[in-house]
């Protein structure tokens, strides 16, 4: 019996135990995050505030101090200036929203600068300011409105402690990621709202396995206190959330270093977000619902004797 | 028994080997003919190289005035010669036009935001009358007993008097309506018209009667658009993006086909035929729907892939350990199956939410991930709970292995 048993449990982390270290690591991820949000902000793309990109394909390197000239010439106030290519010999010209006749001379301006045509203008891209906060009130109640129904549907699913665990978790999750994001100052448009609320209905997934699986042990293990359960069942469920997991990242990986710019928006806050949910669901929701569990017990102890009497 | 599993296996292989087939290259037998999915499939903008603007009518319009305004674009965009345009109304007061091929935004910024202009010119070029003079054209069916379907046309008073001075002029000769310079009807004039009501004859049907009529109204009273947003690719990016992304998504198939076979042996043999189909599947689903598949759509289709094998892999852990806990294959087979159903159900709808959402409310830019991933999550359980449950039944009748092992065991 032994032997079977050594072989289901193929890992043997203390998750429980050490669940102080877990909390404080999202705590710390997490208060750093809102530190750059208070003293820094978010980037916002253009999707949300609205302004234009250019991008040309220049076709040998050059000086950015060059297109800052010409920038200046039309008195751009607001810009960011990016090479691109692994040889960067392209250039990509991010500001406000510029008057049709302005950008149309910018561009000429840059295409006789480097003897470029109309071909090496790759892409151009340009959203109105009103239309930019439209798409972000938008987007923002889109996101709000899904978070809140899949929360109920949840809420309906699970019971009372372990539907708090894995909100709290989720949501928890949701806050690593955009201080991921505030930190290293990574554009935040549409793209990563949406990948957001994916991460959210993804880390689900293996939340519910290792619930299920912990509802199970409970009927069993009947005399084990909720943190032996509660390790035993993410121990017993910790291959597949990490195989589960790998596929995702495959392609996900794959998306990101081989895939055009639109797919690397996507991938990006996936490959975290997943890969941040994976570990949440093992080191915070687990954790959490021991958490609740234990508390409500104390309550009933301390109720009990009132009882009696 | 173990025939029969054989022929079960053999079976959905050939089965799915004959429908990938006709979905990815077609049939043409006789008259009866199917094309490959790949006709009904629309690339996007952003992987074909291509102009998109959406344009915004300034004050207050009617839902008149926007059938116009788009009759006007749709008039101008036909005469630019853009293959597969799509030119569409968004909410009350914006229309959403896409040129593919087109290159330069401003030059379609130009043509599609111009304020329209209507003109009447007689057979000596001079101009007879613009959109000014015009006060409404309508669509009508003839009083006689023929029905035919004519456009009737009125005048102003100014309109009228010029109308008069020409029809008099050039009877017996053709009128010309241009509108944006181009000819949208020459009609001939049989007699001097001085009541300032004409009527156009000889249409072909009643729908081209209110076409002609709806590029004259246009004219005569045209609304002011303004581009508030746009979008140029250019035609070396478009088909880059596009090679990088199937490129990744190959890639990222093999490398889970593998994956599966390395980690879950004969099991993972069964769930790689079962991607196989998934894959089919959400192709065939996609020309059903005529999804214009964009970069975000690609993005959701290839998410939806590396998700779509977790059902499976929950599913065999599970088998994995009934087996080590005793259970007959067949035995272990279900219980697997039903124990890991609901943590997948459970975790499939909080998405399906998620993407409804997405897709109802998001932005363009990521309403075809939504819909992609939407699409690949619901066949995803499909394929779990049908295919790959019937191969694996399949497997445990052949039952030619005894050894657990190979169920990665």
């Amino acid at each position: 019996m032994g032997h079977r048993e050594a072989s289901i449990l193929k890992f043997h982390v203390n998750v429980m135990g050490r669940s102080k270290i877990w909390f404080s690591i999202s705590g710390v991820i997490i208060l750093i995050g809102i530190l750059a949000i208070i003293f820094r902000g978010f980037s916002w793309g253009i999707d949300f505030t609205g302004g234009t990109i250019m991008e040309f394909n220049i076709g040998h390197s050059f000086d950015t101090k060059e297109i800052t000239q010409i920038l200046d010439k039309y008195k751009v106030g607001d810009y960011q200036i990016q090479k691109l290519g692994s040889k960067g010999d392209g250039v990509s010209i991010k500001t406000k929203v510029l008057p049709d006749n302005v950008r149309i001379s910018i561009i000429k301006d840059i295409e006789s600068k480097y003897n470029l045509t109309d071909k090496d203008l790759i892409s151009s891209q340009q959203v109105g300011p009103s239309l930019g906060s439209e798409i972000k009130f938008g987007t923002f109640l889109a996101a709000g409105i899904a978070a809140l129904l899949m929360l109920t549907y949840l809420g309906l699913r699970f019971n009372f402690e372990m539907s708090l665990a894995a909100v709290l978790a989720l949501i928890h999750n949701v806050f690593i990621l955009i201080s991921v994001y505030a930190v290293f100052h990574i554009t935040v448009d549409a793209p990563f709202i949406a990948a957001i609320l994916t991460v959210f209905g993804y880390s689900v997934h293996d939340t519910i396995i290792i619930f299920d699986r912990i509802r199970d042990n409970l009927k069993i293990m009947r005399k084990s206190s909720y943190d032996e359960i509660a390790n035993i069942s993410v121990n017993q469920t910790m291959g597949r959330s990490i195989n589960t997991v790998i596929t995702v990242l495959i392609m996900l990986l794959l998306m990101y270093f081989l895939g055009p710019s639109a797919l690397k928006d996507f991938a990006l806050p996936l490959i975290i977000g997943i890969t941040w949910g994976a570990y949440s669901s093992i080191f915070i929701a687990s954790p959490l619902w021991v958490l609740i569990k234990n508390k409500e017990k104390g309550k009933k102890v301390i109720n009990k004797p009132a009882k009696v009497q | 028994m173990r025939s029969r599993g054989f022929i079960k296996l053999f079976s959905v292989i050939f089965v799915a080997l004959i429908v990938a087939y006709v979905a990815f290259i077609g049939v043409n037998a006789g008259n009866y003919t199917i094309k490959p999915v790949e006709d009904y499939i629309r690339l996007g903008l952003d992987l074909r190289g291509g102009v998109y603007v959406l344009e915004e009518a300034q004050g207050n319009v009617t839902p008149d005035a926007m059938s116009k305004a788009i009759a006007v674009i749709r008039n101008r965009v036909d005469a630019l010669g853009v293959a597969q345009p799509v030119i569409v109304q968004q909410g009350s007061n914006r229309i959403r036009v896409e040129l593919p091929g087109m290159t330069d935004p401003d030059k379609a910024i130009d043509v599609i935001g111009k304020t329209a202009q209507l003109k009447f010119v007689g057979p000596d070029g001079k101009v007879i009358l613009t959109g000014a003079d015009v006060k409404d054209a309508k669509a009508v069916y003839s009083q006689g007993q023929m029905q035919e379907p004519e456009v009737t046309l009125s005048f102003n008073s100014e309109g009228t008097k010029k109308f008069a001075d020409a029809t008099q002029k050039f009877i017996g000769q053709p009128i010309s309506i241009l509108l944006d310079d181009k000819v949208i009807s020459a009609p001939t004039v049989r007699d001097a018209i001085t009541t300032g009501n004409a009527v156009i004859t000889g249409l072909k049907d009643y729908k081209e009667a209110t076409d002609l009529a709806t590029l004259i109204r246009a004219g005569s009273l045209p609304v002011t658009l303004k581009p508030i947003a746009y979008q140029s690719v250019g035609a070396t990016l478009g088909p880059s993006a596009y090679k990088a992304s199937v490129d990744a998504g190959v890639y990222g198939v093999i490398l889970i086909l593998l994956f599966m076979i390395a980690f879950y042996r004969l099991p993972g043999f069964v769930a790689d035929i079962a991607l196989g189909i998934y894959i089919i599947i959400n192709f065939i689903i996609y020309a059903m729907l005529n999804v214009t598949l964009d970069l975000p759509g690609i993005a959701g289709m290839l998410l939806s892939i590396g998700m779509a094998v977790d059902t499976n892999i929950i599913i065999f852990e599970r088998l994995k350990e009934e087996l080590r806990a005793g259970k007959s294959l067949r035995a272990a087979v279900d219980a697997g199956f039903n124990k890991a159903f609901r943590a997948v159900f459970d975790a499939n709808i909080t998405s399906l939410i998620g993407g409804a959402v997405l897709f109802y409310m998001g932005s363009g830019n990521v309403k075809g991930f939504a819909l992609t991933l939407m699409i690949g999550v619901a066949s995803s359980m499909f394929t779990a709970i049908t295919v790959t449950r019937f191969l694996l039944h399949a497997i445990v009748d052949m039952n030619f292995v005894k050894n657990i092992k190979i169920y990665g065991a």
